[in-house]
């Protein structure tokens, strides 16, 4: 597989080197030729000085025939001309981008980017994984799909405590697939499950009826 | 008509007084506040302090009700995507892009955006006015 990573920054460092140890074919693209001296003594001849958002740097750098085409500048409005080039310029198959402000997902997606990767959003999550004051913990967004999965801690006073799962008016378009008391037991729930407080709730949803679920499951 | 500048350099500054001077209502947006003093004291239009390409900054410079918006920032990249935004995301009818690398310009013109290379433009009315009746006098840019 020919991968073309166009930004030299440490992504782009450590993208390449993880790839060329897998064993694919990679080249990089960096406009700053002291980083490219930097790189390549590195890395080995790997590496192209260039403008990755030039056409015609990008037919020399054999754009043409790379498979996939990933853009890991630190501006996002580079990493979308670089994929947007790639895809209408030079037909490549498959573009990842890097996205700095987690809020160009929804644009990037629209404007035809087949794959974003947003490192601030990461590490969100990661944050609120552990601050536990967020009532729905967002787990893992399906895009396209409108679904999430998120996870829910049942706190005192909880109108869900102590009555079975069917009867708390769950809607059609939710189910809860997993639940985990006491932080080590993993519960598969039924109609007949009935929570704890404390109990950590994993449910799928979709959008729309992530509220219903918060409103249910916490009062 | 409710026009969006972005970019407040000396091509966004200046369009910015001829539209609010044939009675249009203009708003620019420009991510370095010293650059709005390009456009003079008496300017009586909006500005919006942030970049072109955050959706945030664009709704509150009223993209959302804008009858048009021009690109004109000094970056290239920055004038496609907040030109795409415009176009796709919040349906501006007529939305004019800068673009001064020509094979970008060329790349982006076929995929339906209206752009301008000033490069181009430049390069061509300097031609115009080298080889034209008037050569050797001065040139009208």
């Amino acid at each position: 597989m020919y991968v073309m990573v166009v930004g030299g920054g440490k992504v782009g460092y450590y993208l390449a080197k993880s790839l060329l140890e897998e064993g694919q074919e990679v080249l990089i693209v960096e406009r700053d030729a002291r980083r490219c001296v930097a790189l390549s003594d590195d890395l080995g001849v790997n590496v192209m000085q260039g403008d990755g958002c030039e056409a015609s740097t990008m037919e020399e750098a054999g754009m043409a025939r790379a498979d996939v085409v990933v853009a890991v500048t630190g501006d996002d409005e580079d990493n979308l001309v670089v994929c947007q080039v790639a895809k209408q310029k030079f037909n490549v198959a498959r573009t990842v981008a890097r996205l700095n402000n987690p809020k160009n997902e929804k644009i990037f997606r629209r404007l035809g980017i087949d794959v974003t990767v947003s490192s601030t959003e990461l590490i969100l999550s990661q944050i609120e994984r552990v601050i536990p004051a967020k009532p729905l913990i967002h787990l893992l967004s399906l895009r396209n799909v409108g679904v999430s999965f998120v996870e829910l801690e049942i706190p005192p006073g909880s109108p869900a405590v102590g009555r079975p799962l069917r009867e708390l008016g769950i809607p059609d378009d939710c189910v809860f697939p997993l639940v985990i008391r006491g932080g080590d037991q993993g519960i598969i729930p039924y109609g007949d499950t009935q929570l704890q407080v404390g109990d950590h709730v994993v449910a799928v949803t979709s959008e729309a009826s992530a509220d219903a679920i918060r409103l249910i499951l916490r009062g | 008509m409710r026009v969006v500048i972005l970019g407040c350099g000396r091509v966004g500054a200046q369009l910015a007084q001829l539209m609010l001077r044939a009675g249009h209502q203009v708003t620019v947006v420009d991510k370095d506040s010293a650059s709005f003093g390009r456009l003079g004291a008496g300017f009586t239009g909006e500005v919006v302090l942030g970049t072109g390409i955050d959706e945030d900054v664009l709704l509150r410079a009223g993209i959302d009700e804008a009858d048009a918006v021009v690109a004109v920032t000094s970056g290239d990249n920055t004038n496609v995507m907040a030109a795409q935004v415009a176009k796709e995301i919040f349906g501006v009818p007529r939305v004019i892009c800068r673009i001064n690398d020509p094979l970008r310009e060329e790349i982006y013109r076929s995929l339906g955006l209206e752009t301008i290379c000033g490069t181009i433009w430049q390069a061509n009315h300097i031609r115009e006015s080298l080889e034209g009746p008037n050569s050797g006098g001065e040139l009208c840019m």
